[in-house]
C-alpha cells in the first residue's frame, strides 16, 4: 500500500531583520562591497517552510598590533602581515573574506594604550587598503572602548561600519557615536536569552534603529561551551521566527578568538597523540565551531586562519544550495 | 504518544468486573493513562488490545541497539527537536567504513587502530563505536573472510554494507549473535533482507533515494514481515538535503507521530564531499541535528577527536554541567608544604587545572569548591565562587590540618576577589595565579 508522508511545516510568524554593512560611494561611503545579513523567516536553512534570503558571511580578525598571545599557527600563516593592520586586511580580502574585523588591541590600558588618535589613523588605514565593509572592536575595556571608538565612528564616517562591544554596562556611547555618525553597533550579552533582549531594547531606546543592530550572544568554542552558545542561539532563533520582536536581530559570533583560545589549538608540547596532527586539528576545531553555530543561527562568523574561511566558505554554498 | 484514559478505555472489555481494583473499566482506563497502573491488572483484556495499547505507549523514535555486550551502541528514544527543551539522550554512534577490497594485512591494521582509539576528555573517556565493512568487491566469500577479520581483531559493533542479500548472509554467519547492522534494505531486495535481519536478530537499515514516502513505505512492508529494530538511511548526501530530510524524520516522529518513520537514522558524511575536513563538518551536522549513526569513510585523530568532543557537547544535559566533587585533592603526593591551588568544580575546569598541575610534576593541593558546575568566572558572577565561598571551603575541607603554610593561589581571572579573601582568611597570603591553565606549570616553576 502507497504511504503517503504529510510533511510536517512550521508556520513561522517572525523575521530577523535585515542589517546592512558597509555604504559604497553613492551612498556617501567609500566600500566596493556591501553586505547584507539576516532576513531568514525560517530556521537556518530550512527553505522548504521559508526563506533564507541571505548567505552567512565570515570575518576575517585583524589586529592593530603584532598579536604575540596568539597561537604559532597563526603566525605562522599569516607571517609578517601582522606587523601592520592594513596590510593584514589586504591580506585577509584576498583569502576571500566577507568582511574585516578589526580589533584595536594596542589601546588595551594594560598593553601599549594607544590613543584615540591612533585609533582613527588605524580605521583610516584599513578602510583605504580594502574594499570590505568593516567591524571595529575596541580592546575590551570600557573606558577605552569608548574612547576609542569614539574616534573610529568619526574617522570611518559615511562607511557604515560596526562598532562592538556594546555591553548591558557599557553602551551608550558607543551608542551615540553609531548615531552620530551613521553606523551600526554589535551588542553583546552573555548567552542568555533575557539579557540579549534586554540590551537591544536599551539600545533601541536610545534611538538607534534597529536594523542598525547585531547581536552576539558570546561564543563558547567547541570543547569550552559550545553547548550553552548552541542552545541560547537556537532559542533566540526559535523566539525571534515566533514573533518575539527583540530577538529577530542578527548574530555574530566571535568564533576564532574561542577557537583558538583552547588548548587543543594552542599548544602541541605534551599533548596525547590522539589529538591527531596540530594544524589540522586547530583548523577543524575552528571550523566545527563555526559551522555547528552557523547551523544554529549564525549570521556571521569571525574567523582567524585562512584555511579555515575556505572551508566554512564552502560549508555555506552547500547549505545555501538550491 | 499515550493514549488517553477514553482512548484506552475503548479497548478494555467494558464489563465493569473490578478485578482489576477499580470500580469501572473507565476509572482503569484513566489510571493507565496516567501511568499509575499497569495494564496486566486486568484478566479479561484481549490480545489484540494489549498489542495497540503497548504500540500506543511505545517512544516515538524506537530504539534501537546496534552490536552486543558492552560496546554496544543504543541509539533512537529521543523526545525532543532541540536539545534546551529537555535533553538528547543517546549519543549517535561512530563508526569507521573500510572495504574488503583492502589488502587484509592493511584492512586489519586499520581495524585495530580505530578499535584502540581512545581519548580523554573531562575525565570522560570517548572511542570510536565500531567499524563498517563494505561488500566492495562484490564476492560473498571474500566478504565473509573480512568481517571474521573485523571480528576477530576488535569486540566492536559493526555495520555490514552489501546490496547482494547473499552476500550479506555469508558475512552474517560470521558475526554470532552479536547484531550487527545490516546495511541495507532497499526496493528490490527488502524480502531477503528482512529474512537475514530475523534469521539473526539483528537490526536493518533501510534505504531509499530522497523519497520519505517511499522510505515510510518500506519499514512499513518491513515490519509487516516482523522486523522492528530499523534504522533509516533517507539518502541525501549533500549538506542541505540532509539537514532538511533529517529535521523532517524527527519532527514527523515527535510531531506527527508518524509510526512508519519512527526510528534512529544513519549517516554518511564522506559520501558527498571532497575532502576529509567536509566530511567532517557533515559528520558535526548529523551529529546535532538527528543522526542515530554516523558513518566516516576517514579515520583521522585530528577529525575524530573534535566530533568526539563536539557529539559529547551536544548530548550534555543542558540542566547538569558536568561536574566533579568538590574536595581537597591530592595530586603527585604533596606534602604539608606544597603549593595550594583553588579553583571551581565545573568539570571541565578542574580537568584544565589538574591535568596542567599533573604535567608539571609539582607536587599540589587542589581545593575543589562547590561552584555547582560552573567556570571560574560564570562562577565569581553568580556568586557561586566568590571569597567567602573559597574561605568557606578552605574550612570545609580541612585545609589547615593537611597543609602547614598559609598561602592560597587563586585562578588569575579573579584577581578582583584577592582583597576580599585577605578579609575573608585572615593570615593567609593570597597569590594571584596565572589566567590559563597552560600557565601553571611554568609558574609553579617558581614556588619554593
Ligand atoms: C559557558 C558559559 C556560561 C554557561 C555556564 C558554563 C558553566 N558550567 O560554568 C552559562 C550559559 C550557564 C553561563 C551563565 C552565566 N554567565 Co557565563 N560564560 C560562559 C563562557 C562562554 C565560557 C565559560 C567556560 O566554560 N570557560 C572554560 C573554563 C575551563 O574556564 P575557567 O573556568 O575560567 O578555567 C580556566 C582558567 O580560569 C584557568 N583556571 C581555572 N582554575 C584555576 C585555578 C588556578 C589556581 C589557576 C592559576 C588557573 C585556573 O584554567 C582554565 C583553563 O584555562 C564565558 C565566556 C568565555 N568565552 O569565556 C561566559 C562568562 C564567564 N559568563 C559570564 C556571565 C556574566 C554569566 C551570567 C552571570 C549571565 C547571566 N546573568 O545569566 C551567568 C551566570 C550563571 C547563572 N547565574 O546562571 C561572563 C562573566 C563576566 C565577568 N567578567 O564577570 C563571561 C566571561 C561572558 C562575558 N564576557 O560576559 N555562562
Ligand atoms: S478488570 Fe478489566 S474488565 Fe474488569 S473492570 Fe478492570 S478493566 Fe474492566
Amino acid at each position: 500500500m502507497p504511504v503517503t508522508v504529510q510533511l510536517p511545516k512550521e508556520k513561522w510568524t517572525g523575521t530577523v531583520r535585515e542589517v546592512t554593512l558597509g555604504a559604497a560611494a553613492a551612498e556617501g561611503g567609500t566600500r566596493k562591497k556591501i553586505v547584507t545579513v539576516g532576513g531568514e523567516s525560517t530556521l537556518p536553512f530550512l527553505t522548504f517552510e521559508g526563506e533564507i534570503p541571505n548567505r552567512p558571511l565570515v570575518a576575517l580578525e585583524i589586529q592593530d598590533r603584532y598579536p604575540d598571545d596568539w597561537s604559532d599557527l597563526l603566525k605562522h600563516v599569516w607571517g609578517e602581515t601582522m606587523q601592520d593592520a592594513a596590510v593584514w586586511a589586504q591580506k585577509a580580502e584576498e583569502y576571500d573574506a566577507d568582511l574585516i574585523a578589526l580589533k584595536l588591541q594596542s589601546a588595551h590600558p594594560e598593553g601599549d594604550n594607544t590613543d584615540a588618535a591612533q585609533a582613527a589613523k588605524t580605521t583610516k588605514s584599513v578602510l583605504a587598503a580594502t574594499g570590505l565593509p568593516l567591524i571595529v572592536y575596541g580592546p575590551g575595556q570600557a573606558e577605552k572602548d569608548n574612547e576609542v571608538l569614539v574616534a573610529v565612528a568619526e574617522a570611518a564616517e559615511g562607511d557604515r561600519i560596526a562598532l562592538g562591544n556594546c555591553e548591558d554596562k557599557n553602551y551608550r556611547t558607543i551608542v551615540a557615536a553609531a548615531l552620530a555618525h551613521g553606523h551600526l553597533v554589535v551588542a553583546k550579552s552573555p548567552i542568555d536569552v533575557n539579557l540579549a533582549k534586554q540590551l537591544n531594547i536599551l539600545i533601541s531606546d536610545m534611538r538607534l534603529d534597529l536594523d542598525r543592530i547585531l547581536m552576539d550572544p558570546t561564543t563558547g568554542s567547541l570543547g569550552y561551551g559550545l553547548e550553552y552558545t548552541y542552545s541560547v542561539m537556537e532559542r533566540l532563533r526559535v523566539a525571534a521566527l515566533t514573533g518575539d520582536s527583540m530577538t529577530q536581530q542578527p548574530m555574530i559570533c566571535t568564533v576564532g578568538e574561542e577557537a583558538w583560545r583552547s588548548k587543543e589549538s594552542k599548544v602541541n608540547e605534551g599533548v596525547p597523540e590522539a589529538w591527531g596532527d596540530w594544524d589540522q586539528r586547530s583548523i577543524n576545531w575552528e571550523v566545527l565551531t563555526a559551522t555547528t553555530l552557523i547551523e544554529a543561527g549564525a549570521d556571521i562568523v569571525v574567523l582567524r586562519h585562512p584555511e579555515s574561511v575556505k572551508l566554512v566558505k564552502k560549508a555555506i554554498s552547500g547549505l545555501m544550495a538550491a | 504518544m499515550g493514549l488517553s484514559g477514553l482512548q484506552i478505555y475503548k479497548l478494555l472489555p467494558k464489563t465493569n468486573c473490578k478485578e482489576c481494583g477499580y470500580p469501572t473499566c473507565l476509572a482503569f482506563g484513566m489510571k493507565l493513562a496516567a501511568k499509575q497502573a499497569e495494564l496486566s491488572a486486568c484478566p479479561y483484556v484481549s490480545d489484540e488490545a494489549k498489542q495497540a495499547l503497548e504500540a500506543a505507549a511505545a517512544p516515538p523514535i524506537r530504539l534501537v541497539t546496534v552490536g552486543s555486550g558492552d560496546k554496544k551502541v543504543e541509539v533512537g528514544n529521543e523526545t525532543v527537536l532541540f536539545r534546551h527543551e529537555k535533553t538528547f539522550f543517546h549519543q549517535p554512534g561512530l563508526f569507521v567504513r573500510l572495504k574488503d577490497t583492502m589488502p587484509l594485512a592493511e584492512f586489519e591494521a586499520a581495524v585495530e587502530q580505530v578499535s584502540g582509539y581512545k581519548v580523554e576528555r573531562v575525565g570522560i573517556e570517548l572511542w570510536v563505536d565500531g567499524i563498517a565493512v563494505e561488500n566492495a568487491s562484490g564476492d560473498g566469500a571474500n566478504f565473509a573472510k573480512y568481517v571474521a577479520a573485523a571480528r576477530s581483531k576488535a569486540d566492536r559493533p559493526l555495520v555490514l554494507i552489501a546490496s547482494e542479500p547473499a552476500s550479506m548472509a555469508s558475512a552474517l554467519e560470521q558475526t554470532d549473535g552479536s547484531a550487527p547492522l545490516i546495511y541495507a534494505a532497499a526496493a528490490d531486495n527488502w524480502e531477503a533482507m528482512a529474512d537475514l535481519a530475523a534469521k539473526h536478530h539483528a537490526p536493518l537499515a533501510v534505504r531509499t533515494d530522497g523519497d520519505l514516502s517511499a522510505l515510510a513505505e518500506l519499514t512499513e512492508q518491513i515490519k509487516d514481515a516482523g522486523i522492528e529494530d530499523i534504522v533509516l538511511d533517507p539518502g541525501l548526501r549533500d549538506l542541505k538535503g540532509s539537514l532538511a530530510a533529517q529535521t523532517q524524520l524527527r519532527r514527523l516522529a515527535l510531531k506527527s507521530n508518524f509510526r512508519p518513520l519512527g526510528y534512529p537514522i544513519v549517516a554518511f558524511p564522506g559520501e558527498g564531499v571532497d575532502s576529509r575536513e567536509e566530511e567532517a563538518i557533515q559528520a558535526a551536522q548529523h551529529i546535532a541535528k538527528y543522526a542515530g549513526i554516523v558513518i566516516l569513510d576517514h579515520f583521522d585523530p585530528a577529525t575524530v577527536y573534535p566530533l568526539l568532543t563536539l557529539r559529547l557537547n551536544i548530548f550534555t544535559d543542558p540542566q547538569k554541567p558536568i561536574q566533579v566533587s568538590p574536595g581537597l585533592y591530592e595530586i603527585s603526593n604533596p606534602q604539608t608544604d606544597s603549593p595550594l591551588l583553588v579553583t571551581t568544580n565545573f568539570s571541565l575546569t578542574y580537568f584544565s587545572v589538574a591535568g596542567e598541575v599533573e604535567g608539571s610534576g609539582k607536587p599540589t593541593w587542589l581545593l575543589v569548591c562547590d561552584s555547582e558546575g560552573m567556570s571560574v568566572l560564570t562562577g565569581w558572577a553568580a556568586g557561586k565562587f566568590d571569597a567567602e565561598k573559597i574561605a568557606k571551603s578552605v574550612q570545609q575541607f580541612g585545609v589547615p590540618s593537611k597543609v602547614s603554610h598559609k598561602k592560597i593561589v587563586i585562578p588569575g581571572l579573579v584577581s578582583t576577589i584577592s582583597g576580599e579573601l585577605e578579609e575573608e582568611l585572615p593570615g593567609w597570603e593570597i597569590l594571584v595565579g596565572p589566567r590559563e591553565a597552560i600557565h601553571i606549570p611554568a609558574y609553579l616553576r617558581t614556588w619554593e
